[in-house]
């Protein structure tokens, strides 16, 4: 376990490397960055001394190395839009975001794990025909319309949840389920088919031969041996949710990290741009490691080894 | 060669038919409900995009400023010259939804095929050479899924300027990932068998082994790979042109349509509406297709 | 010699099964009984029918299999119109089943001290420390050495043989009165089969539990068997006391068996072994008359109709229009 352990870190490691070269060049895509930080209709005078402050007339390796070790330091520069130092800034949207997505995984799988089941147990069935059509017609909807739907629904007719902001627990209903209800049907395949396999497993017969009732067998026998591929499927999932935030979060202006990377590209804010880029892909790095770390664990010819 | 006349075992009875492939696949095909039903919805869209210029009642772009955010026809105040309403610039909203198909329909071909390529590419090369190659492309399968693509779309189309060869470029350089992983597993699969060791045994070469042997073999799982990435390609247009950094107006996407018609949606529903059924009811004919197509060429899970 | 109680009481069982070809006739009016202390064991080739039996007995057939009977009782509760929440009750804590593959049977991701004792905590309504005190005395009456320890251990680190006798201390934690055993012993080593087969005979003897034991070995019926029943086709052909069937066989199946294996002492070296010429018939649609006619060296035409059965229980009974001596082939 421990070996896997180091192995999974070190392939982290270099991930996260690469993808802050990558994140370190999109400011670059365009040519000439000190054009493209300085604006429209910059004066020559104003791009030349963009150029010097922010030492854009060095080597790209310099440049990058520099800019890297400072990262690594806890020097994120600072917004060329909010005026304020880039590292407070996005920490303090992280955690909205954060929120944002535990909640969309929390709705995905409060919908998917019972219709799964439920697909699984009345294998061939109208309720799992019906299932299955939910799922394709849910991956069918765009999550921008959905959300405008739910906000007409919720917030203009009902009005029984707010547009925007992200005061209170409410705020956060309707942008998790636009968020999260675009995964589900991913979840409730894979949780369907893993519980067909297994519940056609010899274990099972054994544990209804003990005359356990059926409740327990399948949520504590074979749920349990169903859900393994369904965290590592979690972790993939997570990097849709973390982009659909810009998305989502825009519509309901939920003062998180998508946001501000919108208003950062908008605003053509690029240290803070690069700065959310390489955040949110080296998460999703982390996340992705501890999937399958925690996929590891939960087998336990893995862990006991 | 004469086909031997097939006489019934019990006299009176009508002769059997006679089960050639073609026959069998032709019935498959028939019993695919899915393929079938998702198959003709997308015919009847791809056909609106080709003939919308001689089906659009109006021009897409032309402003018919006496009739700004028109209802449809079946409302009170609907009229047959508009029959899907007017947006808040008097475009002909039917005109500008089989417009908009050509753009949506345009974005799914066009990405799937510069994504599909770079992606077999790379998942073929890992899948049939192993060793480092494969190491390398995993690798990069991993980075590439570690960045969040709506993010790096947003940002590289705010750099580069917005329009629909950036977008296309963008996403196909973008959205191999899912290619690159299917193919390569399916090249592992097809490379273990045993004629591929006959064409190496004969001495072919490498580049006429991949194409003349591995190639036909994963074709079926590209094509179904290809419908949903298409799917998923057009649905990334449309958040892009939604968020103002996609398409640009005026041109009809129904991304930018749902966009623009954000600020009037809540006494003139129909806009934002619209455009988004259009969309969803395309995406939902792709995935269908695609999930028709898996059913009817992986034979083992007929069941 | 008194009376002793009957445990498990079959009359008429039948399951069909549903295919699209018709209905599969898996078992045909099977009927035994099982005495309290006393192995019955179910003989027959593959397919004939004696795990279908079993798990008709247990209620666990599956979904597409439908199971008929005039009679099931355990311990004189009749069971054939019981729904399934008294069958629950029974299962595992009266009536017991362990099953031929001890690799699978168990759930790899829980400690077997854990599968242990959660039925036993259900039916019995125990506490937690008085069922690991259940499970250890249980694992030590298996024959399994350090069984504390055991308790913390998973399914994969332990050997098949060791895994079976834990799929056995599993299913007498409640101490059930009937134990259904299908092929306990067949895909274990060879050297293994005979002490799991013991440790059974044992168990049955300190217990005064009845056993249904499933094989395709005569050589384990001869060993642990008091009652045998052969099975061929989805019915009974011929049961009885073993001794009995072992020294006059009566139906031309039951010879034929008894007829392939080699018997030291009494088989001519060099002479070939007997075989029973054919294939089992298939089981859909209609059947009538005896199965085993194509294969019979002394069917007749009356074999196609209705065939009778001589004898009555406990002797020994057959089904076959031949009443005569048979002959050990």
């Amino acid at each position: 376990m421990l070996y896997f352990t180091i192995r999974r870190l070190g392939l982290a490691a270099l991930v996260a490397l690469t993808v802050s070269v990558l994140a370190f060049l999109l400011l670059h895509l365009s040519g000439d960055p000190a054009l493209a930080l300085a604006g429209e209709g910059a004066r020559q005078a104003d791009i030349d001394m963009i150029r010097k402050t922010y030492g854009l007339d060095r080597p790209l390796v310099v440049q990058y190395a520099d800019w890297l070790w400072h990262i690594l330091q806890g020097d994120f520069g600072t917004s060329v839009y909010f005026k304020t130092e880039a590292g407070p800034l996005i920490l303090s949207k992280l955690k909205t975001t954060l929120l944002l997505g535990m909640g969309a995984l929390a709705f995905a799988l409060l919908i998917s794990i019972p219709l799964g089941v439920l697909a699984a147990i009345y294998k061939g069935s109208a309720i799992d025909r019906l299932c299955l059509a939910i799922a394709v017609l849910g991956q069918a909807l765009p999550n921008f319309f959905f959300a405008l739907i739910l906000i007409m629904l919720f917030s203009i007719s009902l009005r029984i949840l707010p547009v925007s902001g992200s005061g209170t627990w409410q705020h956060f209903v309707m942008p998790a389920v636009a968020l999260g209800y675009y995964v589900a049907p991913a979840f409730m395949r894979l949780i369907r088919a893993g519980m067909i396999e297994v519940l056609g497993a010899d274990y099972i017969r054994t544990a209804r031969a003990k005359g356990l009732p059926a409740r327990k067998i399948i949520f504590k026998h074979a749920l349990r041996n169903a859900i393994v591929p369904v965290v590592a499927l979690a972790a993939v999932q997570l990097g849709y949710l973390l982009g659909g935030s810009v998305v989502i979060e825009t519509i309901f202006a939920l003062d998180g990290l998508g946001y501000l990377a919108y208003q950062s590209i908008t605003y053509k804010d690029y240290p803070v741009m690069q700065l959310i880029v390489l955040l949110l892909s080296v998460l999703y790095v982390l996340l992705t490691l501890a999937a399958d770390i925690a996929n590891a664990w939960l087998d336990p010819r893995i862990r006991v080894s | 060669m004469t086909t031997p006349t097939l006489t019934p075992i019990v006299p009176g009875a009508p002769a059997p038919i006679e089960l050639t492939a073609s026959t069998l696949r032709w019935r498959r095909l028939r019993r695919n409900k899915a393929l079938l039903a998702g198959g003709g919805i997308l015919f009847v869209i791809v056909m609106i995009a080709l003939l919308a210029p001689w089906i659009s009642p109006h021009d897409p772009y032309f402003q018919d400023l006496a009739y700004r955010t028109a209802p449809p026809v079946w409302y009170a105040k609907g009229t047959w010259l508009h029959p899907l309403g007017t947006d808040q610039l008097g475009r002909d909203y039917l005109s500008r939804l089989f417009y908009g198909a050509r753009i949506s329909l345009l974005i799914g071909i066009s990405v799937a095929l510069i994504a599909g390529l770079i992606g077999t590419a790379m998942g073929m090369a890992a899948g049939y050479f192993g060793g480092k190659v494969d190491m390398a492309v995993s690798f990069l399968i991993t980075t590439r899924l570690s960045m969040p693509v709506i993010l790096v779309a947003l940002a590289t189309v705010a750099i580069v300027g917005g329009s629909l060869w950036v977008v296309i470029l963008v996403l196909g350089f973008l959205k191999w990932d899912r290619y690159a992983v299917v193919m390569r597993s399916a090249t592992q699969q097809v490379r273990s068998l045993e004629y591929v060791a006959a064409a190496q045994a004969a001495g072919a070469s490498t580049w006429r082994i991949v194409w003349g042997e591995v190639l036909p073999n994963v074709v079926p799982q590209l094509i179904v790979i290809a419908t949903l990435e298409a799917a998923s390609a057009i649905l990334l247009e449309a958040s892009l042109s939604f968020l103002g950094l996609g398409v640009q107006p005026p041109l009809p996407s129904w991304g930018l349509m749902i966009s623009e018609a954000k600020a009037y949606m809540f006494f003139s529903f129909w806009l934002i509406a619209i455009p988004g059924s259009a969309l969803a009811l395309l995406i939902f004919a792709i995935n269908l297709a695609g999930d028709g197509l898996h059913q009817l060429l992986t034979p083992e899970e007929r069941a | 010699m008194a009376d002793k109680e009957i445990v498990l009481d079959v009359q008429g069982l039948t399951v069909d099964i549903a295919t699209p070809r018709g209905a599969l006739h898996a078992v045909r009016d099977v009927s035994f009984q099982v005495k309290r202390g006393e192995t019955l064991c179910l003989v027959g080739e593959s397919g004939c029918g004696k795990s279908m039996t079993s798990l008709a007995i247990m209620g666990l057939l599956p979904k597409a299999a439908k199971r008929t009977t005039r009679r099931l009782s355990v311990l004189g509760e009749d069971l054939s119109a019981a729904r399934g929440r008294r069958i629950n009750a029974l299962r595992g804590s009266k009536m017991a089943m362990i099953f031929q593959e001890p690799m699978t049977a168990l759930n790899p991701a829980y400690a077997i001290g854990e599968q242990l004792t959660e039925h036993y905590i259900h039916h019995r309504h125990a506490s937690a420390q008085q069922a690991r005190d259940r499970a250890v005395e249980l694992l030590e009456k298996v024959g399994i050495a350090s069984a504390g320890q055991r308790l913390t251990q998973y399914p994969h680190q332990l050997s098949g043989g060791l895994r079976q006798r834990v799929m056995i201390a599993m299913a007498l934690m409640c101490g059930p009165e009937l134990l259904i055993a299908d092929e306990p012993s067949t895909a274990l080593d060879v050297t293994i089969q005979a002490q799991i087969l013991r440790l059974l005979a044992d168990l049955q003897a300190e217990l005064g539990i009845a056993m249904v034991l499933i094989t395709h070995d005569l050589g384990v019926v001869a060993r642990i068997a008091q009652q045998v029943a052969v099975m061929y086709a989805g019915q009974i052909v011929e049961e009885g006391p073993v001794e009995d069937i072992f020294a006059t066989p009566r139906h031309p199946y039951t010879q034929g068996l008894l007829g392939c294996i080699p018997v030291p002492g009494r088989t001519p070296p060099g002479e070939s072994l007997g075989t029973i010429p054919g294939v089992v018939p298939s089981l859909v649609g209609d059947l009538r008359g005896c199965a085993f006619a194509d294969r019979c060296r002394y069917v007749q035409p009356q074999c196609r109709d209705t065939i009778p059965v001589y004898g009555h229980p406990p002797e020994q009974q057959w089904r076959c229009i031949r009443q005569e001596e048979g002959v050990t082939a």
